[in-house]
């Protein structure tokens, strides 16, 4: 069974985003870029799974500027065995919808049996590529995964929703979205860092596979939350409780 | 513009997520409310007297009772013919639903709505609410999540909506429910709890955790929330997790112990109203949004604390 990964180029965990100050976006020039860290967890889990016999070839694959062929090699690093950046300009956004489209597109080609997607990515937090991917297919979808079993024709996911954990299990081929506790994503080892340099990396445009990357949605302003003003500090207890007490609370 | 609510519900009653989807559904127009269920006519009375509701549309079928969305979206899609936008609480069963409700339709979906601004017009939090987009949408139709936290809860009696029957589109046979581990807790859940009293990595293990924190959330009436950290660790289930990929909460009070706050952490409960930080370290960028912070070994300080309430 081949999967395929798609991984998205973005902003550090790490860094504090800065909205530009003509409110047109966040900052991102000269600003440390990463692998989205669900998208981590996704390549992560498909490397386990061929690790475990399950899989047989894992495809990494990335809707992104030039610069998205780093992310792709940090995923042939860790070892994914070969990549598809589907290349669009520097600075172009391209919304989930088009991504699911193009990914739809690529999934057509490759035939995997299953797709494994961050849940989210930290930068737009939309939450919707792989829901869109699996409607597209007309196939199901195991959101969130805490984990992922491959059984014969089926793939059993266990889903953190809000009161607890769910198990849904889906026919084969699936899309999965990966939550934060899925796994813990290896570092690459210098020597696969070497290697995955001569690993295959295709480049392609999202006009062969015919798809119109246009926006739905128009970004009319970008603005910083209301910030909040540090409050005061108390030096005991007691203090702290005569507070509660005046608000009501205790 | 007609507007379709998914109603989160357990089939007997309504959840309290659901009142702020109707909220800011009502801004857009007429609000019909879809319960599809198995065995739902409790929801679907509850639904109808939510004010506000103007209809229900109730779809009874077995291959609803866990709401998949492989056999959910095709029935809102058909439905969607008679509706200008659908609107889901971004719950996890509405941001699992709403994305596949969104390709099938071709529609870009809005997540997280915020604000409405116009018909079209919408605010929204990028970067874990460290940007937050203002964002118009150029589709026929729209298909929205909204933020529990960002529209006041429609009454949940005082409506008198008729309920409609509605046929359903069956079981894809793509999937099916297996099981489910849901918490079962005297305390209130964070979406809807007043008071929360979470904890971070510094509660030491689960059995600290225990010990410290519940005390503390039973005498204040709290909900019990967490930090990623302590969630990952291993303190407690997934489900307290307060953040930006977590539970989003606002509560009239946040009490924060032995959290850092790191920027993940603030994207899931800066909107609090009152927020206390407790934490050794004088520091931490918690006390940057705390109102009102208190610098100490939290063994000691939150025990004499819960001793004194």
């Amino acid at each position: 069974m081949k999967i395929l990964v798609p991984v998205k180029r973005v902003i550090d965990y790490n860094v504090k985003p800065r909205v530009k100050s003509d409110g047109s976006g966040v900052d991102l020039a000269n600003v440390k870029m990463s692998m989205n860290p669900f998208d981590e967890i996704a390549v992560e889990e498909a490397i386990r799974l061929k690790e475990k016999g399950a899989a047989s070839e894992i495809v990494a694959v990335s809707v992104g500027p030039a610069k998205a062929q780093e992310t792709l090699r940090t995923a042939l690093a860790m070892g994914a065995d070969r990549a598809v950046l589907v290349q669009v300009e520097d600075g172009a956004e391209v919304e989930p919808l088009a991504v699911a489209k193009i990914l739809k597109a690529v999934a057509d080609e490759e035939a995997p049996g299953l797709v494994i997607c961050g849940k989210q990515a930290i930068d737009d937090d939309s939450n919707q590529v792989g829901q869109m991917l699996a409607a597209l297919l007309g196939r199901p979808q195991g959101t969130f995964a805490s984990a992922v079993v491959v059984e014969g024709d089926a793939v059993v996911v266990t889903r953190e929703v809000d009161g607890g954990l769910e198990t849904v299990k889906l026919a084969l081929p699936a899309v999965v979205t990966t939550d934060l506790r899925l796994n813990e994503p290896r570092y690459a080892s210098l020597p696969n860092i070497m290697k995955a340099k001569s690993k295959p990396l295709a480049v392609k445009s999202p006009a062969d596979f015919g798809v119109d990357v246009t926006p739905r949605l128009k970004t009319l302003k970008v603005a910083e939350p209301p910030v909040r003003s540090a409050g005061i500090k108390v030096p005991d207890v007691d203090t702290l409780v005569a507070k509660l007490k005046e608000m009501g609370v205790a | 513009m007609n507007v379709l609510v998914w109603v989160e519900h357990d089939n007997a009653s309504v959840k309290d997520a659901t009142l702020a989807a109707v909220t800011a559904a009502g801004q857009l127009g007429e609000v019909t409310a879809l319960v599809a269920g198995a065995g739902c006519d409790g929801a679907a009375a509850a639904a109808a007297q939510i004010a506000g509701v103007a209809k229900v549309l109730k779809a009874d079928d077995a291959a609803y009772a866990h709401a998949l969305a492989e056999n959910v979206a095709p029935l809102i899609v058909a439905l969607m013919a008679d509706y200008d936008a659908f609107v889901a609480p971004a719950t996890s069963h509405g941001k699992n639903v709403a994305p596949r409700v969104a390709a099938l339709l071709d529609v870009m979906q809005v997540s997280e709505v915020l604000s409405i601004d116009g018909p079209k017009t919408f605010t929204r939090p990028t970067y874990a609410g460290n940007a937050i987009a203002t964002v118009e949408s150029s589709d026929a139709k729209l298909v929205l999540t909204v933020r529990g936290t960002a529209f006041a809860k429609a009454a949940a009696t005082g409506g008198s909506a008729g309920i409609e029957a509605v046929s359903g589109t069956g079981d894809a046979g793509l999937s099916h429910f297996v099981g489910a581990e849901i918490a079962k807790s005297e305390r209130p859940e964070l979406g809807s709890a007043k008071v929360i009293v979470s904890g971070g990595r510094a509660l030491k293990d689960a059995q600290t955790f225990q010990d410290v924190i519940f005390p503390l959330a039973d005498k204040l009436g709290a909900g019990v929330g967490a930090s990623r950290a302590a969630v990952d660790a291993g303190y407690v289930p997934n489900d307290y997790q307060v953040g930006q990929t977590g539970k989003i909460v606002a509560p009239e009070v946040y009490v924060a112990v032995g959290i850092s706050g790191a920027i993940q952490h603030l994207a899931g409960m800066k909107d609090s109203k009152t927020i206390i930080a407790i934490n050794k370290d004088e520091d931490a960028p918690i006390f940057q949004v705390a109102d009102i912070g208190l610098v100490g070994d939290l063994f000691a300080l939150v025990p004499e604390l819960t001793g004194k309430l």
